[in-house]
């Protein structure tokens, strides 16, 4: 007897994806749909430092270079002045190697570029652009827009900075903190993105995972004492460690229950868990560390019927203090359901049915129509399953309701 | 250095209903952010409400029409600004918060320079 796949497609599914509607959940409600992705044929770019030193070379024209008063005066000396970035305010390239240390301009511009002046999709496309160096034409595919579209995007996002005097540099200590938040949101929604794709005939888009990871990186090297950079980097690598596993030979989504656990990427595990450790360390933790604490759970449990659901739900509980979200409620009603048996998910869920905020969100009915089915309310299940669909737009996952529609039938 | 306007919106109807205690913590918090900003802070006025406000727009046909009330009829009404220098928007914004905005918030706009 099947019993709790549509649970881990809930579980899973929500746990990766959640967040990416939680980012957008906290500043501008859940969105009626996420923004439409193609899965494209992803080639590898390699993101060495060089490249991304050409790429700041080139790629900077509108950004204000908060060393050097604006004024014609300054551009003659500037070019030999070790301590002062190159040219006049507007129009300047900061230069490295004028006593900056590379990192240090990569930190400026990830802060600059993910500014929450900037509206999120600004965010998110100029990081691609100016950090990953995509090109115009990449990060228009990757937000299935028109290149001339996405040119006239990160077009008004650079006018933006330039015209309203966003700063080119690393926050000052008293903001740091809400700011270093702001582009660990941005990341994280570009790992979501990539690791369950919204729409599209794949499942995963490893080339925005594979830039994500790269960014967590660089974050965890230039910010080697921050937990919550580290969190994030622990909940890639866990996360991102099941990739082999999530899809079968069949091209059909495989649910946590039935991943091949010998398969999944035991170094980036052990990575993730030494991280989780360092940024448990914050009191009180953040909510990347718990819920990389939660996927190490996942990441530990030798088998499906040997995880530690009480322990999840304990961090969901922590979660949830931390994180009030519609969301986390939902995760953790998931949990509570595989801890205490489908009637008291259910009973949790039943609670969140109101919420505005989960309107449109598919792992809601999703989550209701496996523990529906596994008490029995046939009719009950198989609404809710058609609810799920109806809102779901990635074929990997529709495909997979479909599937447990049709068992339904039966 | 660079300006920047701050534009203070509120619901009308709760400054209305919230009377005279409301009214001089108000008055008080503005007197601080004043004093606490002011090499910052270049101009500023509070406005009177919506209900005394005139529109005046020009048809197509070239004939003035003037009604009564504000341009834009939103929850959150214009009640006020400052201008205010700062040399980023880091700055301006760091100012901003400080300008007592109870029931609403502000807005930051920098200001369109000529030349």
């Amino acid at each position: 007897m099947r019993i709790t796949r549509d649970i881990d497609l809930a579980e899973e599914c929500v746990q990766d994806a959640y967040a990416k509607a939680l980012s957008s959940w906290r500043s501008d409600g859940i969105p009626a749909r996420p923004a439409a992705w193609l899965t494209t044929v992803a080639k590898r770019n390699a993101l060495d430092a060089l490249r991304r030193r050409s790429t700041l070379d080139k790629k900077l024209p509108l950004l204000v270079d908060d060393d050097v008063a604006p004024g014609p005066e300054s551009s003659g000396d500037a070019a030999d002045h070790p301590s002062l970035g190159a040219g006049d305010s507007i129009g300047s390239f900061p230069t490295p190697g004028y006593g900056d240390e590379p990192g240090d301009d990569r930190l400026r511009l990830v802060f600059t570029c993910c500014h929450p002046a900037l509206a999120r999709e600004a965010q998110v496309a100029l990081t691609l652009r100016l950090l990953c160096g995509l090109t115009t034409g990449e990060v228009a595919r990757a937000f299935l827009v028109s290149e001339p579209t996405m040119a006239a995007r990160i077009t008004r996002a650079k006018k933006k900075i330039a015209t309203a005097r966003i700063p080119y540099r690393v926050p000052a200590p008293s903001d740091l903190p809400a700011r270093i938040d702001a582009v660990l949101t941005v990341v994280h929604l570009l790992f979501t993105t990539g690791h369950t794709a919204p729409v599209g005939p794949g499942l995963v888009r490893n080339d925005l995972v594979e830039r994500a990871t790269d960014l967590a990186r660089m974050l965890r090297t230039l910010l080697p004492g921050n937990a919550d950079v580290a969190g994030l980097l622990a909940l890639i690598v866990i996360t991102d460690s099941r990739r082999a596993t999530r899809v079968g030979a069949d091209g059909r989504m495989l649910l946590l229950q039935q991943q091949d656990r010998r398969a999944w990427d035991r170094a980036a595990i052990a990575e993730g868990l030494t991280l989780v450790e360092e940024a448990l360390g914050r009191r009180p933790p953040g909510r990347y560390a718990l819920q990389a604490a939660i996927a190490a759970v996942h990441a530990e449990a030798p088998t499906w019927d040997a995880t530690d659901w009480s322990r999840i739900v304990a961090l969901y509980d922590q979660l949830c203090a931390t994180w009030p979200s519609p969301v986390v409620a939902l995760n953790r009603a998931v949990a509570v359901g595989m801890a205490d048996g489908p009637l008291a998910g259910l009973a949790e869920l039943d609670v969140l049915t109101g919420e505005r905020q989960l309107k449109g969100y598919p792992y809601l009915p999703a989550a209701r129509a496996d523990f529906l089915r596994r008490l029995g309310r046939i009719t009950d299940a198989h609404s809710a399953y058609e609810e799920a669909l109806a809102l779901t737009d990635n074929d990997v996952e529709r495909e997979f309701l479909a599937d447990r529609l049709e068992e339904l039938g039966r | 250095m660079a300006q920047y306007l701050v534009l203070i919106y509120g619901d009308e109807a709760r400054w209305a209903a919230g009377g005279d205690e409301i009214n001089e913590r108000a008055m008080k918090g503005h007197m601080k952010f004043g004093e606490d900003n002011h090499e910052a802070v270049a101009g500023g006025n509070a406005l009177q409400p919506t209900s005394t406000a005139t529109s005046i727009r020009k048809g197509e046909d070239g004939e003035f029409s003037v009604t009564d009330g504000p341009f834009a009829e939103t929850k959150e009404a214009l009640g006020g600004y400052y201008l205010v220098e700062a040399p980023d928007l880091d700055a301006a914004i760091a100012v901003a918060k400080q300008v007592p905005a109870e029931f609403g918030g502000v807005e930051v706009r920098p200001i369109m320079v000529f030349g």
